[in-house]
């Protein structure tokens, strides 16, 4: 043999699921919701996602390339997951310059100061988001009536999102049931033709992406599944004591963000726990936080802030919450 | 019911090229180089010299303590010297090298074909021809045979597990055992049976092998006290721990052995030697060796006498491919990559695979992404993730704690990371450091 | 307003009584009584936490030189004889005399001596390497080139050679903590007397194969022939499993052995580039 042969310590086989495969299997899995977005908020969709995802991988490169001094890695798919869905997470008729400062923040703040890719404790798409909305409540509360500002971008015709009315119309002593009459159904809900941030508003879109990534295995199921059950409980414990004044589970269920946060944030990797029995009570801790934002809080919608929050906990729970080894139970008991 | 064991596992391509070639008997080589420790434990001691002439299946090393067995020669011929030899390792061990000449084989053993069915012998006589024969686990671990069958005072054996899972990728040995020597194996069966006084055993089998499955439920048949399970397929279904889960629903507690749940696992193979040991009175000097690959031109089962060299068994099976790049002793999930073949097949080998250049060398290693993968697919439980973090960083306390030392090291996690991090040698290093650490406390 | 000046005065006073208390109180249950020699002693040493003196660091060698009576056998390598004096003043004990050391590097194989037979593709450890086989070329007891003596180092005194591949020990920054020694899985690094002017004669091998084996995989290679035995005049050379050793404690540096080596594996160092008949006492 004129070549050397090599010897390494086995395994000698490996799977095929790259880090790349996985993101962009969660690009593939958005492209619905991407779709129905551009279905009914028109130009305003593909602007913000556009320039959301060129900033975003803008920003990756120089930061890598410039500041860490390191080989940019952005043909990892990683940066284009944040950037489509810090677009997913923003009103359509956003300014562009909020748009690049929301991403510079997104990447810069919320993953390159940690270390980049895998060491970042907070949801980066979401440490954007959050940032934009207090930064800009104004314009980060906006928003576009589908269908009807399909050619418009900043200049669209704006309203409140079903959860806003909500919000606003039990503070003024209105019963739910009154206010379920000037909301959209539930149809509508579902397929998505209501004012929302870009992504958020379909929850059927974001349901068919969710299970094309069960099914190839990007994400399991526990964390989708714990908060929708844990938003369910808890806001159908609050209807039954009290149905004047409080929405019912269905509605909370569709509207706002919860389906984008079940199912794409809140199970990012990087930000969410290790194990199943700490899957579940991240769910758990992220359901029961949304309904206590939306329901006793100031803001109509608060996906996003218990997300952030339960983030914080994940390393405390990776900490705490271990898996039941192999002939452990028998040792201890 | 096709069961499973419920916690962890991955599916890796089978590969099983080389399923439908029945068992060649392979031609003696020129020369072989027998090792005195071809098992777990202490090296026989040589009983030869050089200069001597040896008859087949003839002692030539003797047991050397209470974890060691017998080695005999597997050929006729010269002992040339008795020295260091390199070892599948690398290392040089002592080795006997034998000049062959001819195969005549000692005059008490029975090398006929015939089929022998009566059991005789009480159980302290197979134990004793069992440790005579120098039989030892041959799905890998090579402990010797005889400790596993002795049961210890105050433990009760319920029930005895063989193993013809063979859940190793590539691998088909133990399938082509079970497919032609399924009636001599069972007799095997029913002799480790009286040796430890149980009357119940279960055969193992993944369902990937439906011939042999069907073969011996047929001859089990005329045992009503053997059964054959039918198992899914997962890695690794043939570890012991997760092949006793599967079919007792019992978990070997952690730092334990089988027996503490009642169970000893043997392997299909060892049963058949066993068979040929106490029947027959051949000690343990063949086995059936896999050499398959992607490029390999003909990838077949062999009889192999033990000793013979590596590079014999790959020219029978149509020589080294060109684009050679890695030769791997086993399979590729647990096998040890070989870096010369010169090295002979020992009572373990249970395959030779030779992986292609392309294939041979591992992707970068990236950041992890804390995908939880390497935790779901932990047979056992561990956070690989984590313990190669702590091995990394040199936290041989925390390394000790996540119960690293029960890692079998079955590469699962190795394999399905999507960042290619090479966890299992963070945690052998992990496992190495703490088993001093350990010892060292001990002392 | 000035009741809630007050009202805040009290309130934040009070608590802060309360938690002054709850201190104290805390304080005087945990307290653990310490010889204060400890803290003295600890004050001399080096603070590396290096391990070399067999302790896990600084402050546990302190506590193991305050407690045991005859502390002739207690080294710290890195401190000098003046604070290991003060020490043994604090402590009014005996101090052992010391022998200054330095790591030598025991394997001459770089890739032109000891040619490659296969690729290495795993973790760069040569801990990993060693459990699995021989390492890239064919002797089982050569430097594996990975660096674990260069990680383990809080000197900065070991480096790799990119060269050779094998580690070099800058003498000036050894401070002799076996650290080195500890981290190597195959025992190349050993602790030899030091010298004047850094002088170092040894065997630079430590292959236990038989000579013509030994020879086959690196050129260098003690073969175990024996001729630097006979030839030395104070009888510090031993051959033992094919493999000569030199005794620091007794080599008096004449450098008769070296010319007779046929491999050139008894490495002389820190000489003068002339020979000299004549024995150097060391």
């Amino acid at each position: 043999m004129d070549k050397l042969i090599t010897v390494s310590p086995s395994p000698h086989y490996y799977g095929d699921t790259t880090v790349k495969k996985l993101m962009y299997g969660v690009v593939f899995a958005l492209l619905p919701a991407f779709f129905v977005s551009v279905y009914f908020f028109g130009i305003g969709a593909l602007i913000v996602t556009a320039i959301s995802i060129l900033s975003c991988l803008a920003f990756e490169y120089l930061i890598q390339k410039y500041l860490m001094k390191a080989e940019p890695s952005i043909s990892d798919g990683s940066a284009l997951v944040t950037g489509l869905l810090l677009a997913f997470n923003l009103p359509t008729n956003l300014p562009w310059w909020i748009i690049i400062i929301g991403a510079l923040v997104a990447i810069g703040v919320g993953k390159m100061t940690f270390g980049g890719l895998g060491n970042n404790p907070f949801n980066p798409a979401l440490v954007g988001r959050v940032f934009l909305f207090i930064s800009f409540p104004v314009q980060m509360t906006s928003w576009p009536t589908p269908i009807a500002s399909r050619l418009q971008y900043t200049d669209a015709v704006t309203g409140p999102t079903p959860l806003g009315i909500m919000e606003e119309g039990l503070s003024q002593q209105e019963t739910a049931a009154q206010l379920m009459e000037q909301i959209p159904g539930y149809m509508e809900l579902f397929l998505g033709s209501i004012r929302g941030s870009m992504g958020e508003i379909s929850a059927i879109a974001l349901i068919v992406g969710g299970i094309y990534m069960l099914i190839r295995k990007i994400i399991t199921w526990h964390i989708p599944v714990s908060i929708i059950l844990s938003v369910l409980a808890f806001t159908g414990i609050l209807w039954l004591m009290n149905p004047y004044d409080n929405a019912d589970p269905l509605f909370h269920l569709l509207s706002g963000g919860l389906m984008l946060g079940a199912i794409y944030m809140a199970t990012d990797y990087v930000t969410s726990p290790m194990t199943i029995k700490g899957m579940w009570i991240f769910g758990i801790g992220i359901g029961v936080i949304t309904v206590a934002i939306r329901v006793f809080g100031a803001y109509p919608e608060g996906v996003s802030f218990a997300i952030l929050i339960m983030n914080a906990f994940v390393p405390l729970i990776n900490k705490y919450v271990k898996p039941k080894g192999f002939g452990e139970e028998v040792r201890n008991g | 019911m096709i069961k499973t064991f419920p916690k962890g596992g991955i599916h890796p391509p089978e590969d099983k090229f080389s399923a439908g070639s029945p068992i060649q008997e392979l031609p003696l080589p020129k020369s072989v180089i027998i090792p005195v420790c071809q098992h777990l434990g202490s090296p026989s001691e040589p009983l030869v010299k050089k200069g001597d002439r040896v008859k087949t299946g003839q002692i030539i090393a003797k047991s050397s303590g209470f974890v060691s067995t017998n080695i005999h020669s597997s050929v006729t011929g010269k002992v040339e010297k008795v020295d260091k030899f390199t070892d599948s390792t690398g290392y040089r061990r002592l080795a006997v090298s034998i000049n062959v000449e001819k195969d005549q084989w000692e005059d008490n053993i029975d090398t006929s074909n015939t089929l022998k069915k009566q059991i005789n012998s009480k159980a302290e006589e197979i134990i004793k021809k069992i440790l005579d024969a120098g039989i030892v686990g041959m799905g890998g671990a090579t402990f010797p045979s005889h400790i596993k069958l002795s049961v210890p005072k105050g433990k009760k054996v319920e029930v005895l597990i063989i193993n013809g899972v063979e859940c190793e990728p590539c691998l088909t040995s133990d399938h082509r055992l079970m497919l032609e020597k399924g009636e001599e194996m069972m007799v095997g069966v029913r002799l480790m049976m009286t040796a430890l006084g149980v009357n119940r055993a279960v055969i193992g089998i993944e369902n990937n092998k439906p011939d042999a499955i069907s073969n011996l439920k047929t001859i089990a048949k005329d045992y009503k006290t053997i059964e054959v399970q039918v198992l899914k397929v997962k890695y690794p279904q043939g570890a012991e721990k997760q092949l006793i889960k599967s079919i007792t629903r019992r978990e070997v507690p952690s730092g334990k052995l089988p027996i503490e749940v009642g169970a000893v696992v043997h392997n299909v193979e060892t049963a058949y030697a066993v068979y040929e040991a106490v029947q027959k009175n051949k000690p343990l000097i063949e086995r059936v060796v896999t050499v398959t690959g992607k490029n390999i031109a003909k990838p077949s089962n062999f009889m192999v006498r033990t000793g013979t060299p590596v590079a014999y068994l790959i020219e029978a099976a149509g020589g080294l491919p060109e684009d050679t790049g890695k030769i791997i002793n086993g399979g590729p999930m647990m096998g040890k990559a070989l870096n010369s073949l010169d090295v002979p097949v020992t009572k373990g080998t249970s395959g030779i695979l030779v992986v292609p250049q392309s294939e041979s060398l591992r992707r970068p290693a990236l950041n992890c992404i804390r995908c939880a993968k390497c935790v779901s697919i932990c047979p056992m439980g561990l956070e690989p993730y984590l313990l190669r973090a702590a091995s990394e960083h040199k936290k041989w306390d925390i390394v000790e704690e996540e119960r690293s030392m029960d890692c079998m090291e079955c590469g699962s996690c190795s394999y399905v990371c999507p960042s290619a991090i090479p966890l299992l040698d963070y945690i052998r290093l992990g496992k190495s450091t703490v088993s001093k650490i350990i010892r060292s406390r001990k002392q | 307003m000035s009741d809630v000046v007050i009202n805040s005065v009290i309130i934040v006073g009070a608590m802060g009584l309360a938690a002054a208390i709850i201190l104290f109180m805390v304080a005087q249950k945990f307290h653990v009584v310490e010889d204060p020699r400890i803290d003295q002693v600890e004050e001399e040493l080096p603070a590396a936490n290096c391990g070399g003196c067999g302790y896990p660091g600084c402050r546990a060698f302190a506590e193991a030189l305050v407690k045991t009576d005859d502390i002739s056998d207690l080294h710290c390598p890195v401190s000098d004889k003046d604070s290991m004096e003060k020490i043994a003043a604090i402590l009014g004990k005996e101090m052992g005399e010391m022998k200054p050391l330095v790591a030598v590097v025991r394997c001459a194989g770089s890739p032109d001596k000891s040619p490659r037979t296969n690729i290495y593709d795993g973790t760069h450890s040569c801990t990993i390497i060693s459990s699995l086989y021989t390492g890239e070329t064919g002797c089982p007891y050569g430097c594996l080139g990975m660096g674990e003596c260069v990680d383990a180092c809080n000197f900065d005194a070991i480096h790799m050679n990119a060269d050779t591949q094998l580690p070099e020990v800058t003498d000036d920054l050894c401070t002799a903590c076996n650290a080195c020694v500890v981290a190597c899985p195959r025992d190349i690094i050993e602790l030899r007397k030091k010298n004047k002017k850094d002088r170092k004669i040894f065997v630079s091998c430590i292959n236990e194969d038989k000579g013509g084996v030994a020879r086959k995989n690196c050129k260098v290679a003690c073969i175990g022939c024996g001729k630097c035995v006979k030839v030395c005049p104070y009888e510090a050379i031993t051959l033992e499993n094919n493999l000569a050793y030199i005794d620091p404690d007794k080599c008096r540096l004449c450098r008769k052995c070296a010319p007779e080596c046929p491999t050139n594996a008894i490495l002389e160092i820190n000489f003068p580039v002339k020979k000299k008949k004549e024995a150097t006492a060391g």
